[in-house]
């Protein structure tokens, strides 16, 4: 609020003037060094001797559109493996999380394996497991287990991330203000009250934009079930390129996965900041 | 008089440090027992110990005619009849003012939500933050903050309020919202014992005042004796150091 | 975005792009002008990628009946055999013959290869030889069917009887193709990154019947997977039948020569000998119609 008859001094103006030019002058050099360096790769690329082949074999139009139908499907797999793994993965590495928290000596079995399974599945190259676990799981002839391969890759990627998560999740734990478990023990609260009603609810609010960036990780490696036969986008594009020696599907199915991943990705910035605000009140001001 | 709480010979160490000894106190009921002294000096140990927050080596607390300072006694049992609220990082972030103050009748006392709630409403309004019940913590004041931690603490009906420094956190010009509520609740005789570095305070509203040092009680007796006129040497260094004008017999 | 270092990164930029690798595609610009037919596959003239060897590639493993013990240099097998023939022909012993392994997805890829040629049960299709070089046929192969004795699979006498069966074949055969346009089962084939992957899923009960070319698909059944049969061969009716070539860069000028040497090996009867040693245990196996 200005007070009445206020005006500003030439000073004021003459540092209003210098400002703006400044900001012009910074527009003007962000817009030209973009139109260079944008102009001159472009230039770069498109005479490169290699170009005209790498255009045919990778950015060739007619072989996208005929891949695409096939590709879209093969996308439909990809969507449902990450929509099915990632509840899974969040209740399981919760789990495991609270596991290794258990105080109680009658749990230690719980933690010890909590511990085994983290290290393991944390360790091993996701990869790997995809493939033990769709070739080998079948293998072993277990009865009422399923055989399909699609349900032995959710279960690897279930099991890798939800490593991943676990420990997302402890750290979230950790993270925790010890005050906030003294003063729920001052209230008298048992250690499961405290964890349920104090310090899980904080916990999952903190680490809300690393799970998100977890799952943005997982949306890319379904493509990982390529390696076993699953006939996801990847594969599908693979198969293309197989019969017809040409790897646009390929290009394709990156273009799929960045239009998926790219929004999720501002989502996670989003609430990031959101909750950033209200997880650490608690300090006095 | 009914002795609340009597403290005979504390002793506490964490490995090979001692961080309280020798610790006799009574409480009776509806006194206000203030504890003084420099940082480190074992107040707000000895506050965690009373509370059961830390393990007592040697030494025993008799709480409403029951030892507790046996590790068979059930912690929980013992706590839900005490309070203690913390200098900072009291209220819980993710729950509201109301939330906060239900959460342990609910869960510990077994109150159903709108006993707990109407009680918790009740205390809020008392202490001028009827407003604020619906909002998180994080819309509070520091000064709020403290003062709904207190409500917290007192929705549980205690038999004794522990208050470590509730204040020393806090802006200045906050201090005072939070002392006038201390000085209400002892003017209605709730029995406290708080760790405080407020001497004026103390001096109004205490009904006996400890000084500990090293981890020791060094002197105690009533406020006027303290203040004015201290019989070691080493209180009347801190209350040089502290009060504005020095005891006032040096 | 502060100015200085905007002014500093445009120049550097415009000296990064300067740079543009000049990639070398390969082609191979010195060839003598007009040189005889004869002249230009004589072994010193051949355009090769290290002179005086002849570099094929295959992939890994590589099975038989096409090689024999994941060793292309043997000599066994009815591709390693064929293999050391052409290279007989084109003038070379056989210890300057080099064997590369080449996965068979990495076989088309731009730019230069690191083979002479790429012998792997390749099928010669026009749009395969928009981007490749193909020899002539060195083997025409029919398609073939195995599943598990006693499965359903095994029951079939007929195409038909395919047709509601769960099946599969690797990726980017043309008994994959045969299956989706020949066959047209309702459910959607298992597609296998691999002939292993290929044999596991038949041994999980994952498939009922996987297809491949006859001679891999007769050495599975009676020699990989002992509890399964060849239940039968077919032509695709689009009429041509699946013809293997060896793979060469496009534009290649190995491959007149390559072809040269396969004919003179078809007319010498060397083929059909090799044929008959590798290959002739397929000859009795029942149509499918």
């Amino acid at each position: 609020m200005t007070a009445e008859g206020w005006q500003p001094s030439d000073r004021e103006l003459e540092r209003r003037r210098l400002r703006s030019r400044e900001r012009t002058r910074s527009l003007v050099i962000a817009s030209g060094a973009m139109v260079v360096v944008f102009a001159g790769l472009t230039v770069g690329i498109a005479r490169s001797p290699g170009w005209p082949s790498v255009h045919e074999t990778f950015f060739n139009w007619e072989h996208a559109k005929a891949a695409f139908p096939s590709i879209l499907d093969g996308f439909w797999i990809n969507v449902q493996l990450f929509l099915i793994a990632e509840p899974l993965i969040l209740v399981l590495g919760l789990a495991v999380a609270l596991a290794r928290q258990a105080r109680s000596p009658w749990l230690a079995p719980v933690r010890v394996l909590a511990v085994v399974y983290t290290d393991l599945f944390r360790g091993i190259p996701t990869l790997l497991l995809v493939i033990l676990f769709a070739f080998g799981m079948p293998s072993l002839g277990l009865e009422g287990v399923p055989n399909s391969l699609f349900f032995w890759s959710l279960v690897a990627l279930v099991s890798s991330y939800g490593a991943y998560v676990a420990e997302v999740f402890r750290s979230g734990i950790e993270s925790v203000h010890p005050s906030q478990v003294a003063s729920a023990e001052a209230l008298a609260l048992s250690r499961t009250q405290t964890m349920r009603y104090v310090v899980v609810p904080q916990a999952v609010r903190r680490v809300v934009p690393p799970l998100l960036n977890d799952f943005v990780s997982l949306q890319k490696d379904t493509a990982l079930v390529a390696a076993v036969g699953v006939f996801d986008a990847v594969f599908a594009a693979q198969d293309y390129g197989n019969f017809n020696f040409n790897y646009t599907p390929l290009v394709v199915v990156a273009i799929f996965f960045v239009a998926m991943t790219v929004p999720l990705a501002r989502l996670t910035d989003w609430l990031g900041r959101r909750y950033v605000q209200r997880a650490f009140a608690g300090a006095v001001r | 008089m009914t002795t609340l709480l009597e403290v005979s010979d504390l002793r506490k160490t964490y490995g090979d440090r001692v961080v309280l000894a020798d610790v006799s106190l009574t409480v009776d009921a509806h006194d206000v027992v203030c504890l003084i002294g420099s940082s480190g000096s074992g107040k707000s140990t000895l506050l965690r110990c009373l509370n059961l927050l830390e393990d007592v080596d040697d030494g025993v607390i008799v709480f409403d005619g029951r030892e507790i300072s046996d590790p068979r006694v059930d912690r929980r049992e013992v706590r839900s009849r005490m309070g203690l609220v913390f200098q900072a990082y009291n209220l819980f972030p993710h729950l509201t003012v109301l939330d906060n103050c239900t959460l342990a009748p609910r869960r510990v006392h077994g109150l159903s939500r709108a006993e707990a709630e109407e009680r918790a409403r009740g205390l809020l309004a008392q202490f001028g933050l009827a407003d604020q019940a619906a909002k998180h913590p994080d819309r509070l004041s520091g000064g709020q903050q403290q003062r709904a931690a207190l409500v917290r603490a007192l929705c549980t009906e205690p038999r004794l309020l522990l208050l470590d420094e509730i204040t020393a956190a806090l802006d200045p010009e906050l201090v005072g919202e939070v002392l006038a509520i201390v000085r209400d609740l002892a003017a209605a005789g709730t029995t406290m014992v708080l760790a405080t570095h407020e001497m004026a305070f103390a001096r109004d509203v205490a009904t006996s005042v400890c000084f500990l040092e090293g981890g020791r009680i060094l002197e105690h007796g009533p406020p006027e004796q303290i203040f004015t006129d201290p019989r070691e040497e080493r209180t009347r260094q801190f209350l040089r150091r502290v009060l504005p004008d020095g005891p006032e017999n040096p | 975005m502060k100015r200085v270092s905007l002014a500093l990164a445009t120049p550097l930029l415009l000296v990064a792009v300067a740079c543009a690798p000049a990639d070398d595609s390969g082609d191979d610009e010195a060839a003598d002008p007009t040189p005889t037919a004869a002249d230009q596959c004589e072994k010193d003239n051949l355009p090769l990628l290290a002179p005086g060897r002849l570099t094929i590639a295959t992939d890994s493993p590589a099975f038989p009946p096409w090689f024999v013990d994941d060793d292309p240099t043997n000599g066994e097998g009815y591709e390693s055999a064929v293999a050391y023939a052409v290279a007989e022909q084109l003038g070379f012993t056989a210890d300057e013959v080099s064997w590369v392994v080449v996965p068979f997805n990495n076989s088309y890829k731009p730019g230069a290869k690191n083979f002479d040629f790429d012998i792997n049960q390749i099928s010669i299709t026009p749009e395969r030889a928009k981007v490749v070089d193909f020899s002539d046929s060195y083997y025409d192969a029919a398609q073939a069917v195995v599943a598990l004795k006693g499965s359903a699979g095994a029951e079939a006498t007929s195409l038909d009887d395919l047709h509601d069966l769960r099946l599969g074949a690797q990726t980017g055969t043309t008994s994959l193709t045969a299956i989706r346009e020949v066959i047209a089962p309702t459910e959607d084939p298992l597609v296998f990154q691999s002939t292993n992957a290929a044999k596991q899923a038949l041994e999980n009960d994952q498939v009922d019947a996987i297809l491949a070319d006859l001679p891999t698909a007769f050495y599975i059944s009676a020699v990989e997977i002992p509890n399964s049969l060849l239940v039968g061969q077919f032509q695709p009716d689009t009429g041509e039948q699946e013809q293997f070539g060896m793979l060469f860069e496009k534009g290649s000028e190995l491959v007149p020569c390559v072809n040269e040497a396969l004919t003179a090996l078809r007319d010498d009867g060397t083929l059909d000998q090799i044929e008959q040693q590798w290959l002739s245990d397929v000859v009795d196996v029942p149509e499918l119609q």
